[in-house]
């Protein structure tokens, strides 16, 4: 009983680990889309602000400082994003691949200088908290972001349900032409999220560059951005769910290591394939029930307004 | 004070003009930002540019080296601008390609008898058309039988048709005599497809490409199905009241596409690879993205832009041994094409007007 709660504690804490960058993605694309815009260049945001923060961090000695740049890094790309699509009007989808496209070719051309190095981290824990055995381990011995990203979830579920700007935020998504006709500033509103998606976009990458690995690989987010995109449908653009299915995703992730490492005689790609294959089951479950989508989802998801017309 | 404003100001129409226009305006403003990126990097622009465009084209030898990546980029893209103009956005035609690969090389590795042959060569390409086809099925069936997005399907495929081919190079599709490198046995060269041009690498891909073209366009503008399915693209409304079926659109764009794209894996690897390796692609089948919207999502239209996306690669990889740049820069280069065609694609609908604030 006792070696049984000894291994499962540190599974835990890794699951944590690597399911904070995509719940931090997914909370800021979940608020994004709930004004109505999806922004399928996450992929490439993670990947410019993950060597952004790296390089910072390297050079500065401060990783606060590589979390800053990371997150300045891609609210540009964010920004430059909601010009395009929300004031020139173009496809969000088309726009989204550009930025996707763009950060992986800017990442591996900023980076070049960066490969090989690393970065030290230093531990981190609660005190007293991570005293307490198998939970202290398992849960408050974890970098200060991750209880961050916890802190974030509550505040955005406060903040589009239990305040005003939170409902205006909404009503962008679901219907932009009332809320223009009630006087909000909708195009105003969609930059803000957008921006805000951007941020959380890139606190994701600099964590995986400089807590989850601390080092830059070419490519290093591997999809992550595209399945924190697939975590918002899974949750039903409900900031509570997106926890859960990121920490679940984490798990899985760290169950494709350890299975390994405990010999499981699968290779280790067919295993590395498991996290994806999980975002298309799960994509499945959740898009095959109808009544569960449209209830949830932002009815003008993905289309543009223009106060003009 | 007077201040001057750009201005969009709406057209009562969309201007047929700009429609054509603007691709040419979107690689031209590429090209300029492509300057202004070797100046910050501290290079003479010129030379930079020179680089890019000039010295691919100079002789024979470059041209054949073009024409070798034009055919798979020209591929992928016909059956993307079929995808596109049905409103199925699947971008992952890089994990078709894949599947194509692995599919046509494990065939020819299979058959490989020392001599090869035409028969063998034909049955191998099927194979890898067949090897898209399941991958883009698979997208297909999902989107129908459970509404899944074919944008996140389409796109998890890729990484996991990529993680499939390093698990069978790494395994059973190892050369036993290749010194553990993680690459299968090079196949026979009866095995290889025919040279278009003597002495080049130019291989029959190209042709299957402009062929695939031809065949897209004539499928779009002159079959039923391909009218059924602009119009479905277009007006989906339009298209229920007039009972075409969206089911059939989904998946005869897919599949076709899924088809193009594994033909486009399967020439690489029997054209200019010879084997099986862990990367097949140097992003194929993302660049093919771009070079649908730049050709307009027309088959013939895709042409041009793909020699241009051709021109970017070889450019990078030019620029890569004479000026000592990263090749990453092409993904930049590409990137960047893609944000200016959105970006000037906005002229169809808008007229840019300076206007004077009182």
């Amino acid at each position: 009983m006792d070696n049984l709660a000894l291994t499962i504690a540190p599974l835990v804490a890794a699951s944590i680990n690597a399911g904070t960058p995509l719940m931090l993605a997914a909370l800021g694309l979940l608020v994004n889309e709930k004004a109505g815009v999806v922004n399928l260049g996450a992929e490439g945001m993670m990947l410019v602000s993950a060597i952004t923060g790296f390089a910072v961090a390297v050079n500065t000695g401060s990783p606060t400082l590589g979390f800053l740049a990371g997150a300045g890094a891609s609210m540009v790309l964010s920004g430059f994003f909601a010009w395009l699509t929300v004031w020139l009007g173009t496809n969000q989808y088309a726009t989204g691949l550009a930025l996707s496209l763009f950060g992986a070719g800017a990442s591996t051309y900023i980076g070049l200088k960066y490969v090989g190095n690393s970065l030290q981290n230093g531990r981190f824990g609660i005190p007293f908290l991570e005293d307490i055995p198998v939970l202290g381990p398992a849960l408050f011995r974890q970098h200060p972001m991750v209880y961050l990203s916890l802190l974030l979830c509550l505040a955005i579920a406060w903040f589009l349900y239990r305040t005003r700007a939170g409902l205006v935020l909404r009503a962008v998504g679901e219907s932009p032409a009332s809320a223009h006709a009630l006087g909000y500033p909708v195009r105003r509103i969609r930059l803000a999220a957008v921006l805000f998606g951007g941020a959380c976009c890139g606190l994701a990458g600099a964590f995986l560059s400089l807590v989850y690995t601390p080092l830059w690989v070419e490519g290093m987010v591997a999809g992550r951005g595209w399945i924190a995109l697939a975590l918002t449908t899974f949750a039903t653009w409900r900031p509570a769910r997106v926890v859960g299915g990121a920490y679940l995703f984490g798990g899985i992730t760290i169950l494709t290591f350890h299975a390994q490492a405990l010999g499981v005689p699968v290779a280790s790609q067919l295993l590395s394939m498991l996290p994806y294959v999980a975002a298309i089951v799960v994509l499945v479950l959740i898009s095959s029930n109808a009544n569960y989508i449209k209830l949830n989802m932002p009815a003008s998801l993905g289309k543009n307004f223009n106060p003009g017309a | 004070m007077a201040k001057f404003a750009l201005r969009l100001e709406a057209r009562p129409s969309p201007s047929r003009l700009m429609a054509w226009l603007s691709p040419v305006l979107a690689v031209l403003l590429t090209v300029l930002c492509g300057a202004l990126l070797f100046m910050a990097l501290g290079h003479d622009p010129l030379a930079g540019l020179a680089v890019f465009f000039v010295e691919p084209l100079r002789d024979a030898h470059g041209w054949s080296e073009l024409g070798l990546k034009v055919a798979p980029l020209l591929l992928i893209a016909v059956g993307l601008a079929i995808c596109f103009r049905a409103n199925i956005y699947n971008i992952g035609a890089e994990g078709q390609l894949t599947l194509g690969a692995i599919c046509g090389g494990a065939a020819a590795l299979h058959l490989d008898d020392g001599v090869g042959g035409a028969a063998i060569i034909g049955v191998s390409l099927l194979a890898g058309m067949a090897g898209g086809m399941a991958w883009a099925g698979l997208v297909a069936w999902l989107r129908d039988r459970y509404n899944a997005s074919e944008i996140l399907v389409s796109l998890m495929l890729v990484y996991i048709a990529q993680l499939l081919l390093s698990y069978l190079v790494y395994g059973v599709l190892r050369d036993p005599e290749g010194f553990n490198f993680p690459q299968s046995k090079l196949l026979s060269d009866g095995l290889l497809l025919p040279m278009v041009v003597a002495d080049t690498r130019l291989h029959l891909g190209i042709v299957f490409a402009l062929l695939a073209s031809l065949g897209g366009w004539l499928y779009l503008s002159k079959s039923i199905s391909g009218f059924r399915l602009r119009v479905g693209g277009m007006a989906p409304a339009a298209a229920r009241y007039a009972g075409f079926s969206s089911r059939k659109t989904l998946w005869s764009s897919l599949l076709i596409c899924g088809a193009l794209s594994g033909l486009a894996g399967a020439c690489e690897v029997l054209g200019p690879m010879g084997q099986l390796t862990p990367t097949v692609s140097p992003g194929y089948g993302f660049a093919a993205i771009i070079v649908a919207f730049v050709g307009r999502l027309h088959p013939v239209g895709v042409i041009f832009s793909s020699f241009v996306m051709a021109l970017f690669y070889i450019g990078g990889e030019l620029a890569q041994s004479r000026l000592g740049l990263p090749s990453a820069i092409t993904g930049v280069v590409q990137g960047i094409l893609l944000f200016a065609l959105l970006a000037c694609d906005v002229l169809i609908q808008y007229k840019l007007r300076w206007r004077k604030h009182g």
